[in-house]
């Protein structure tokens, strides 16, 4: 009896993460009750919309045992790209047509990763590296190392705009955490992806075209980081070519902290965007304490260490 | 030809890996009905002509001809299209999935929206299991079973998609009896539904009893299709090997039992594993240890070689005391253990031969700076691929372009080059060709000859009855019954291994 009830609870991956996020909040909120105000709360959302984004796009890559550095580098290429061409004096595009071009700018270097790391089987780590680099110098390069601001208003209200009083990027964030979720969780097409990350020996014979769902995944990882920089840029009213760096590594951590594994096989997009909660909770909460900021990126580090490492033990248990 | 019952026609089939001809134009003509089986030492080509037939290799010349109509098969997806299924000897399961994910792999009941209806398919599941008498949770993680398990699980994703074409590699290598007739029944009904079934085995035996026509394959050509009524056991060997086989298991050394057993286990329990074993094996002497899949006996192998130690108990090699808690500590107790599942737990299968060959002891290949002697592991290498047998051109080969056979023989190689003087060889013959058994037996012999104790777990009885010196059974982690070989009987036996009631406990 007992055991059938925790191996159904077991089943529920977020649970643990969960419960490490609802511990956190209610322990800063017995401290001091405005953490949990909704201005607090909105800080943390707004923090944390353009990670949720990536994570999306991430969980589904690390499920399928795959991996995507360029993330940070091709959310601000992206954004720069759109940028100029809405802003360049001898081209000014509409700004629907300048998004549209930066989503593509994200799919195509995706896109790339992907016919790389799937048809000529090089490792995503160093393949998503020279990617981050590439895309890097790239915006660098369009962008000749100046920021890009005072865009289109209808552009900005993607970033700005208000909706029953929650803010856009809020909005689309979630949407799409609570979108990729359930496809990654109950869509055929999805689920092929715990297959491949599994067993990809397997997942072929049982007849599922591994390599086009590679491919499409690492696309899909970039467009999303497009849609997020492009956001991002959207809220600032403002392209910066240093945007986004080191975003990759916040992502990659949130995802594994909400219990995706570099072996593939595992994660779900909720246990991602709870990492991602968890992770943008530390900065408001150190603000909240009397201690230094300096605190943030060790409190992250053993974060992500203790989450690995409960991950190893609970399943020798 | 023009056989109307013909449903699978494989016509001058040929497939070449590096310098290997592994088929060499073979032709296989299989009726919708039939039950085909396909016979040979490994190396003869079996697995390769399955795989070609499932689609997961592409041949280098020859066609198929599906109901008629020539097909080309790509992938093992094009291959489950045109309603061809099969169970690979490779499991093709994916471990951190559910029993009902992996049965439904890639064919999951979804609603309109493309989501998968969880519910019914557990559902499918579980019927599916059912069908095949199979006890599993569709719920089960996949990781979570045992290696018959696992194997029960893949037959049942092959049946579960209702081919016009089954093709079974080995499906029996690590199933209890009682789950065997389970399958069988199964292959017969659906040979009742006119399904063409295509079934490799070692086991020949089971051959007899269960195919329509058997046929032969040697070094990669077709020898001989023959109706199973119409040929013998050792109708079958010859062909197989092209020579007489009398008998396999060798005969006994007539070395001295010293009067300290070499092992000698006292009281040694792990709970949930084993309980309370007590266990002697003399110097040249070899006990076998039977019992149902589960009875605790590879726990038990593995507890003496540290790689799960024991909780409780005593173990002396030559009447010290030792107490394993890792490999490194049960070998330089002077214990071996060849893994019943030599793919995962056994071989680096990516590296050379080479290096399997002296990995357990690569401190014996390098200088006194800790440096590889290349020129020396070399030479070794060689000597032990000549000594055991392992056909192969080159020792820089990689392992997982062997046979299983010599697959086998590289993995018990390694082992024996330690000189241990206790041996635990756990199925070391499983999915074994004939040829290649005679000579692991031997070898086993000769170690044994040579005043080491050889513990041999098998689930084959006529392997135990015909390599031991005394026999121990063992049920539900404990010892049932201990013979002497005069005494034991495969009758005696198997009831000592369900328990004295007969009924089953696995």
């Amino acid at each position: 009896m007992t055991t059938a009830l925790l191996a159904r609870v077991g089943r529920f991956a977020e649970l643990r993460i969960l419960l490490v996020v609802v511990v956190f909040a209610g322990a800063m909120t017995a401290y001091d009750p405005r953490f949990l105000s909704s201005a607090t709360i909105n800080t943390i959302l707004l923090y944390l919309f353009g990670y949720a984004i990536m994570a999306c796009g991430m969980t589904v890559l690390l499920v399928s045992g795959g991996f995507d550095l360029s993330v940070g580098s091709v959310s601000a290429l992206a954004a720069m790209v759109a940028a100029v061409l809405m802003k360049d004096p001898s081209i000014q595009l509409a700004w629907p047509v300048a998004m549209l071009i930066g989503l593509t700018t994200g799919a195509a270097l995706g896109l790339f990763n992907g016919l790389i790391v799937a048809k000529l089987k090089i490792n995503p780590f160093i393949t998503t590296l020279g990617m981050m680099l590439l895309a890097r110098g790239l915006t660098y390069i369009v962008s000749g190392g100046i920021g890009q601001s005072g865009f289109d208003p209808g552009f900005c209200s993607l970033g700005q705009g208000v909706i029953a009083r929650v803010q856009m990027p809020i909005i689309i964030s979630l949407t799409l955490v609570a979108a990729a979720d359930l496809l990654l969780r109950k869509s055929r097409f999805f689920r092929q992806n715990y297959y491949i990350g599994g067993n990809e020996q397997a997942a072929w014979l049982s007849g599922i075209a591994v390599n086009r769902i590679k491919v499409l995944n690492y696309a899909l990882s970039g467009t999303l980081a497009a849609l997020a920089g492009l956001l991002f840029a959207a809220r600032l009213d403002s392209a910066m070519p240093n945007a986004g760096e080191g975003d990759e590594l916040k992502v990659i951590t949130a995802v594994i902290v909400g219990g995706a594994s570099l072996a593939g096989g595992k994660g779900t997009v909720l246990g991602a965007f709870l990492g991602c909660l968890l992770l943008a909770m530390i900065r408001p909460a150190i603000s909240f304490l009397p201690i230094e900021d300096h605190w943030e990126k060790a409190v992250v580090g053993a974060i992500l260490l203790i989450a690995v490492v409960l991950d190893r033990v609970g399943r020798r248990g | 030809m023009n056989d109307p019952r013909t449903v699978l026609q494989g016509v001058g089939l040929s497939k070449r890996f590096g310098v290997v001809q592994a088929l060499d134009a073979v032709d296989l003509t299989v009726h919708a009905g039939e039950i085909h089986a396909l016979v040979g030492e490994n190396g003869a080509g079996k697995s390769t002509l399955i795989n070609i037939l499932a689609g997961v290799l592409r041949p280098d010349g020859g066609r198929i001809v599906l109901s008629g109509r020539e097909v080309r098969l790509r992938t093992a997806y094009e291959a489950a299209q045109a309603g061809i299924a099969a169970v690979f000897q490779e499991l093709s399961l994916v471990g951190t999935l559910s029993v009902a994910e992996n049965v439904l792999a890639n064919r999951q009941p979804v609603n309109r929206l493309n989501l998968i209806r969880t519910a019914e398919l557990r559902r499918r599941t579980r019927q599916a299991l059912q069908v095949l008498d199979v006890d599993l949770d569709p719920d089960a993680l996949v990781e979570r079973l045992s290696i018959a398990e696992r194997q029960l699980v893949e037959i049942v994703k092959a049946v579960s998609a209702s081919p016009r074409v089954l093709l079974l590699d080995e499906p029996t290598s690590s199933l209890t009896r009682r789950e065997t007739e389970a399958l069988f029944g199964l292959i017969r009904r659906l040979r009742a539904q006119g399904a063409a079934i295509v079934y490799i085995s070692h086991h020949l035996p089971e051959v007899l009893e269960l195919a329509d026509r058997v046929t032969v394959l040697r070094d990669g050509r077709h020898v001989a299709t023959r109706p199973a009524g119409d040929i013998t056991e050792n109708d079958l060997i010859r062909l197989m090997v092209g020579r007489e086989l009398r008998d396999i298991y060798g005969q006994r050394g007539m070395t001295e039992r010293g009067t300290v057993p070499r092992l000698c286990v006292r009281n040694l329990s792990r709970p949930g594993a084993f309980e309370a074993v007590d266990l002697e094996v003399s110097a040249g002497e070899i006990v076998g240890l039977a019992g149902l899949v589960g009875a605790g006996r590879s726990e038990l192998g593995r507890a003496l070689f540290g790689a799960e130690p024991a909780s409780s108990g005593r173990i002396e090699v030559d009447g010290q005391h030792v107490w394993p808690r890792t490999p490194t500590a049960a070998m330089r107790a002077g214990i071996a253990y060849v893994s019943e599942d030599r793919k995962e737990q056994g071989l680096y299968l990516r590296h050379a031969v080479r290096d399997n060959l002296v990995a357990p002891r690569l401190e014996r290949f390098s200088n006194r700076w800790g440096w590889l002697r290349d020129g020396a592991i070399d030479a070794y290498a060689r000597r032990a691929r000549d000594r055991f047998g392992v056909v192969t051109p080159d020792v820089h080969q990689p392992v997982e372009r062997l046979s299983g056979g010599n697959q086998q023989k590289v993995l018990l190689a390694g082992w024996i080059g330690i000189e241990p003087r206790v041996l635990i060889a756990d199925e070391p013959t499983r999915g074994v060709d004939v040829g290649a058994r005679t000579e692991i037996y031997g070898h086993l012999r000769d170690l044994a000859a040579n005043g080491a104790a050889v513990l041999l777990i098998s689930s084959d009885l006529q392997e135990i009855l015909g390599m031991s010196d005394r026999i121990v059974v063992m049920r539900t982690g404990r010892i049932a019954a201990r013979f002497d070989r005069d005494q034991a009987t495969e009758q005696a036996i198997i009831a000592a291994a369900l328990g004295a009631d007969g009924g089953g406990t696995s």
